[in-house]
């Protein structure tokens, strides 16, 4: 076991896997399920687990909620489909949970959540965690096309929940062809959203060109962003390099690394 | 205060490095970015990701795991290939120079002429050294029994590597195995075979169970053991390496996590002191806080340089051989 700097022993199991049984899975899309799993873990959102699956391959992903544990699967190739093939009862491996969380900097701020494909996966339960603390938030969230979308349900739910403590909570969508939203991409509503209002942070989760595509914007504007990136994870533990981004290992440095602020300013949520 | 620290510079192959402590191959992997960022830590040499002839894709995961005294790894030896791999060694040389310290390129292969010939294309980035891995204890289904099992094949190896950098001055160490009846042995042939440093050790076997699913946890089914369990099997390899070849450098490397482990392995025979696991085990700060450590030991101990401290443990103890004899065990 690794012992934090702080000198605690870290509540989840950063080292063997361990089996724990689905507890339910529902379907999102076309090719995406929601998870649950029963487990509870200590962790923050924007962190992530290694789930593995014996003599078969053990893969990342972003915690959507750690008690108890769910996580939303896209299913793209070997791993994902044979996740996707099992349900209540059937034991998934765990270990983690790895990486650094999202930072709030302060309290009375205003946020953009920006998700791209399965990225939305950390942003709904970040928003839950945050909007008592924010002054505003806008949720964009944006895919291929209308049958990609994700969690724009969730988010209207939890926007609806918001309105009564009095966050305003704006939810926006946008799909490629034009299917569902407005048409474009993410950083289209982005860069309206940022020229029409005030905006203090960014957070944001998808593939590379995505957040590549947020920083300069965020860069453009002087606004601090939260980025968390992808990369082939091996050991998950900061060790192999195999998820080298910069001179970061997005397994530990990351995967939500901070732009454009100072790192005093950020303080665990 | 740090001013009035020891100073940690030490001389390893003919070359002053400000550090003794070098990353070990494979930890951070192969990128530019991460050897500077060890280097910045306070690393006197830099040992990249062992690469060989071709790209190669590595293990699935689990391919490195803690289990409780340490790690078990079975990266595979992914890596990308010799010919990229010389961009990225350039790179990493003209980045790490101007701060004095030096790059060391490791290699694999599967035969000894093989060796050469990787040896031979990687020469011609100029790596500070070159080390040569013939105990990586993971790709044994491509490459049978590792060569650091065996006396005439690690000779063998060195001496093709040898001769195909003979031309370009580029020292080469060879890095011997833990599981071995006699590492001095392994190390005289290396030496004997034209071996200008030695770095003891790479991991030893290991496997790990799942006992839910009866399986072993990692993709590869075993892998190699690193980290605090392996510290005190290092030092007793680098302990009979030093013994078996008095002259010949070391890179003391295995389960050195702290500034004493650090004291401990150059005590031991070692003249710098390899560091890989700790960097999960004590956090990415690992290298930096082994440094100052290490220091910080010397000073508390009035201890001035690392020279100092080098093969302590082979100099004349303290006091006589006690002349008391244990009683044997009796039956009553
Ligand atoms: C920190 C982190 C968090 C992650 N969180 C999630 C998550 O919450 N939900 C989730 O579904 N995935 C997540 N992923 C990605 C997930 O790990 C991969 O989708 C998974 O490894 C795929 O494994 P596989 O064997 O099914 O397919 P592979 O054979 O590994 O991949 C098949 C192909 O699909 C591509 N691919 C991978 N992911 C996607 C995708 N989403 N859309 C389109 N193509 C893709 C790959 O590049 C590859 O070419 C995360 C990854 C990281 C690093
Ligand atoms: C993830 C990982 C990858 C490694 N890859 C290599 C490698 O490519 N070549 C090599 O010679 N040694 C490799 N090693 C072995 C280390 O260089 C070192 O000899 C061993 O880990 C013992 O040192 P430590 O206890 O400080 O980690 C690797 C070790 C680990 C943990
Ligand atoms: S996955 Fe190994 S360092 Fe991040």
């Amino acid at each position: 076991m690794r012992i934090l700097s702080d000198g605690c022993a870290h509540s989840g199991s950063l080292g063997l896997p361990a089996p724990f049984p689905i507890l339910s899975v529902e379907t999102d899309n076309y090719r995406t399920k929601t998870f649950t799993i029963d487990l509870s873990l200590d962790a923050l959102p924007g962190q992530f687990v290694m789930a593995w699956l014996p003599r078969f391959d053990e893969k990342p992903f972003s915690l959507v909620a750690a008690d108890p544990v769910t996580l939303m699967v896209t299913a793209v190739g070997p791993f994902t489909n044979l996740l996707h093939a099992m349900g209540p009862g059937d034991p998934l491996w765990i270990r983690g949970p790895f990486g650094t969380s999202f930072r709030l900097p302060g309290s009375g701020l205003r946020a953009a959540f920006v998700g791209g494909g399965y990225g939305v996966a950390p942003l709904l339960w970040l928003a839950q965690t945050w909007r008592r603390q924010l002054e505003g938030a806008t949720v964009i969230i944006g895919a291929g096309t209308a049958a990609d979308l994700l969690y724009v349900d969730r988010f209207n739910a939890l926007q609806k929940e918001a309105m009564s403590p009095g966050v305003p909570l704006e939810v926006l969508t946008c799909t490629e062809d034009g299917s569902a939203g407005s048409t474009g991409l993410v950083t289209d509503l982005l860069s309206d959203s940022l020229r029409s209002g005030e905006t203090d942070l960014l957070c944001a989760c998808g593939p590379h060109g995505m957040l590549a595509a947020i920083d300069s914007l965020g860069d453009e504007h002087n606004i601090p962003r939260q980025l968390s990136w992808e990369a082939y994870m091996r050991c998950a533990i900061g060790i192999c390099g195999s998820c080298e981004l910069n001179g970061s290992v997005l397994c530990l440095d990351g995967p939500v690394l901070e732009y454009g602020r100072t790192e005093q300013d950020a303080q665990p949520v | 205060m740090s001013e009035d620290l020891p100073n940690p510079s030490v001389t390893f192959l003919d070359r002053e490095l400000p550090s003794p402590l070098v990353l070990a191959s494979g930890i951070w992997g192969t990128t530019v970015s991460l050897l500077e960022r060890a280097a910045d830590q306070g690393c006197g040499a830099v040992t990249a990701k062992s690469c060989g002839p071709e790209p190669r894709a590595g293990h699935v995961n689990p391919s490195c795991i803690d289990w409780g005294g340490g790690l078990l790894n079975a990266i595979g030896l992914a890596n990308p290939g010799v010919d990229e791999e010389i961009g990225l060694l350039r790179e990493a040389k003209a980045r790490l120079q101007p701060r004095g310290v030096a790059v060391i390129a490791s290699i694999f292969a599967g035969t000894a002429s093989e060796f050469g010939d990787v040896a031979r294309r990687i020469a011609s980035a100029s790596p500070d050294f070159l080390e040569i891995n013939i105990s990586c204890p993971n790709v044994e289904d491509s490459f049978g029994e590792p060569f650091a099992a065996n006396p005439d094949a690690a000779a063998a190896v060195t001496g093709c590597v040898k001769q195909a950098v003979a031309g370009q001055a580029i020292p080469v160490i060879v890095k011997l195995a833990p599981n071995v009846p006699s590492v001095g042995r392994i190390a005289q042939a290396a030496v004997h075979a034209g071996a200008d440093a030695l770095c003891a050790i790479n991991t030893m076997p290991g496997l790990v169970l799942d006992p839910y699913s009866g399986q072993p946890v990692l993709a590869n089914r075993s892998g190699g053991i690193s980290g605090p369990a392996l510290k005190p099997i290092a030092l007793k390899a680098v302990y009979d390496a030093r013994k078996a070849c008095p002259h010949t450098p070391i890179i003391g490397t295995g389960g050195v996590s702290d500034g004493q482990d650090a004291v401990e392995m150059l005590m031991a025979g070692a003249t710098v002191v390899g560091v890989g696991s700790a960097i999960y085990q004590r956090g990415p700060d690992a290298l930096r806080n082994i440094h100052a450590e290490l220091r910080q030991w010397m000073a508390a101990q009035n201890i001035a340089s690392i020279a100092d401290l080098q093969d302590r443990a082979h100099s004349e103890p303290l006091y006589a051989t006690s002349p008391s004899i244990p009683p044997a065990p009796s039956a009553h």
